[in-house]
């Protein structure tokens, strides 16, 4: 019986092909804008969260804003570390140099900080050693360079023990960092090199005070306990809340977890809607079927259909349209995200299977609803009217 | 009146219809009875009643008033759905203009009753195969009723009618639509069918068509006026 009601409905769709496209395109779009958008925000979402999570999720960056005359020691930051919660403290400077070897010279990205800076970011070296204490007590100069930098520099990875001219003072390469590990940002083709606090400050002429370093929590769940310590000391310290500002990085990977929910979920919502104009679209064409139909209605009546019959054949014609509009757009939504992950570089999308089951069972109970009412207004003729019905 | 000797029995049967402030009074205690396998036609001018007749023997619509028995069953009673299952398996229709359905092909318009029976798809393909080959078409099961003359179509009804062996065929102007020569062929069939034991009623306005039934039955007004005796002398009207 179910399997008789779906030809006649399929037979019914295939004898109005244009009228059923048509009706079918409001699903077919209203899926499309579900699944594209949702998908957009999620490859938004978790190329931020890529991004964030390679600055690290477990660690502080304090700025020191205002040091009201009293500036940060290398020491007293290093001293830090001290605290119970806290399980390392890194200082941290940035400069840009010319880097220069043999007649190659190229612009890079210049770190200064201390050793325990290559667990607090969870660098991983390739080749050689990282900074140590000492390099940064005796302000030494060696480099830690990441691996684009020896590519561009020496058209080589095996540097180490190899001298070159950072802004015309000549640094040792002591190790090298594993390829596309970049602190910032996911620019894997940066060039940086990682040299001691102290020789930064020195080659750059900079005072040694320190502005900015990284806090690690001792327990990577404690992020908050971290946080309010070096708050609880940096307010002590400065006198105020203005003249520090601390970055907590899985604070701002919930906020932007929660944003970017929001945003799948009103987008989601949007998109709904049109699925929704897509439902009234068939229950508009399945009223003006039933009208069409009213006088085959009454036939089916006069041999012997039943109510249910009647209901369960024009039920299956309108989830048939909503769902084969469904499975077409999810189909074409796969085609534009591959277009979207292939031709636009700055946007990414991904498709989860939730989004296909979701706009899968969102179009059913869509069939359903906006057809429940013309089926049963089918249902419901009486059979001499309906044979009485001129077509 | 369970056990009624009759396949149909009407007793002072009333139906009336609003037509705008209008009351039409279709049928007026109307009386009568026909017996398993007569061949009885009911004749009467357009605006007597037939029609509403034809419903009512029909189970297409039912009596305000009066009692129907059908094979011995009251039908007063009956919801929507137990009327559907009186018309699919106790009567088969046959109307002027066919009532096919013009996307189905000949063979699955025949197959359709039994189908709603919920037959298996075996024996539903030999009944409906027995059923064309009863009206000689066979050859043009696949065709579609566009794709078939008039008396053809007709035959296509028959057929539907037949095979879900009904109790009562049900004919309403079946030569309306047809030109005399095929219109003597449809008669012929039905003559056919009475012999091998149905039960037929013919619903005519056409005095010619109606004398080649067993027993006429005269409708106006909405009422029974002549009602031709059983050969038995069972009706006494």
């Amino acid at each position: 019986m179910i399997f008789q009601s779906i030809k006649m409905a399929v037979d019914s769709i295939l004898s109005n092909k244009m009228r059923s496209f048509l009706t079918m395109l409001g699903m077919i779009i209203g899926v499309m804008s579900l699944v594209v958008l949702v998908s957009i925000v999620n490859g938004a979402t978790s190329s931020v969260t890529d991004s964030i999570s390679q600055i690290g999720t477990n660690m502080l960056t304090v700025q020191i804003l205002d040091d009201k005359g009293e500036p940060f020691t290398l020491d007293e930051v290093m001293g830090l570390s001290e605290k119970e919660s806290v399980s390392a403290t890194a200082p941290f400077s940035q400069g840009s140099a010319t880097a220069k070897y043999g007649s190659t010279t190229e612009n890079i990205t210049l770190y200064g900080t201390t050793g325990s800076y290559y667990d607090i970011e969870g660098l991983s070296l390739a080749r050689g050693r990282f900074l140590k204490n000492t390099d940064v007590k005796n302000s030494t100069y060696v480099a830690v360079i990441n691996s684009a930098t020896a590519e561009n520099l020496f058209e080589r990875s095996n540097v180490v023990g190899e001298i070159m001219s950072i802004d015309g003072y000549h640094f040792t390469i002591i190790g090298v960092l594993e390829e596309e590990e970049s602190t910032i940002g996911n620019t894997s083709d940066r060039l940086e090199a990682y040299i001691p606090y102290t020789a930064l400050s020195k080659i750059m002429g900079s005072s040694r005070q320190i502005t900015s370093f990284y806090v690690s929590s001792a327990d990577g769940n404690s992020m908050d306990m971290v946080e309010q310590e070096m708050t609880m000391y940096l307010y002590q310290r400065l006198g105020d809340t203005d003249s520090f500002s601390i970055v907590n990085s899985s604070a701002v990977m919930e906020t932007m977890s929660s944003v970017t929910d929001t945003m799948k979920l009103m987008l989601g919502g949007i998109a709904a809607i049109s699925l929704l104009v897509g439902g009234i679209g068939i229950m508009n064409i399945m009223l003006v079927s039933v009208t069409e139909r009213t006088r085959e209605i009454g036939i089916r009546k006069a041999i012997g259909a039943r109510k249910q019959t009647i209901l369960v054949q024009f039920l299956i014609e309108a989830l048939l349209v909503s769902v084969t509009g469904c499975l077409v757009g999810i189909g074409l939504s796969a085609l534009t995200i591959f277009i979207i992950n292939n031709v636009a570089s700055s946007l990414s999308a991904s498709m989860s299977l939730d989004i296909v089951l979701i706009s899968i069972g969102f179009s059913m109970i869509i069939g359903v609803v906006f057809g429940i009412y013309p089926a049963y207004k089918a249902a419901n003729m009486r059979p001499i009217e309906a044979l009485r019905h001129d077509t | 009146m369970e056990n009624s000797r009759y396949m149909i029995e009407m007793d002072n049967i009333c139906k009336t219809y609003e037509i705008g402030d209008e009351i039409v009074k279709a049928l007026d205690h109307a009386s009568l009875q026909i017996a398993e396998g007569e061949f009885v036609s009911i004749i009467g001018p357009s605006g007597s009643g037939k029609s509403t007749l034809m419903n009512v023997i029909g189970c297409l619509d039912v009596a305000d008033e009066g009692e129907y028995y059908l094979d011995g069953l009251s039908i007063k009673e009956y919801s929507e759905d137990d009327l559907a299952f009186v018309r699919n398996e106790k009567i088969g229709f046959v109307f002027q203009n066919f009532n096919l359905l013009s996307k189905l092909s000949a063979k699955e318009n025949v197959e359709l009753p039994l189908i709603y029976q919920k037959i298996q798809k075996k024996e539903r393909e030999e009944r409906v195969l027995a059923a064309l080959e009863r009206v000689n078409l066979v050859k043009r099961k696949e065709h579609r009723p566009m794709e078939l003359s008039g008396g053809q179509q007709q035959r296509v009804a028959i057929a539907r009618a037949l095979v879900t062996k009904p109790s009562l065929i049900l004919a309403d102007e079946p030569t309306g639509n047809l030109d005399t020569k095929t219109g003597e062929e449809i008669m012929r069939l039905f003559h056919e069918l009475h012999e091998q034991g149905n039960t037929i009623v013919l619903i005519t306005h056409d005095e010619s068509v109606a004398d080649q039934a067993e027993r006429k039955i005269r409708i106006l007004d909405g009422k029974v006026t002549e009602v031709a005796p059983f050969e038995s002398g069972v009706n006494n009207v």
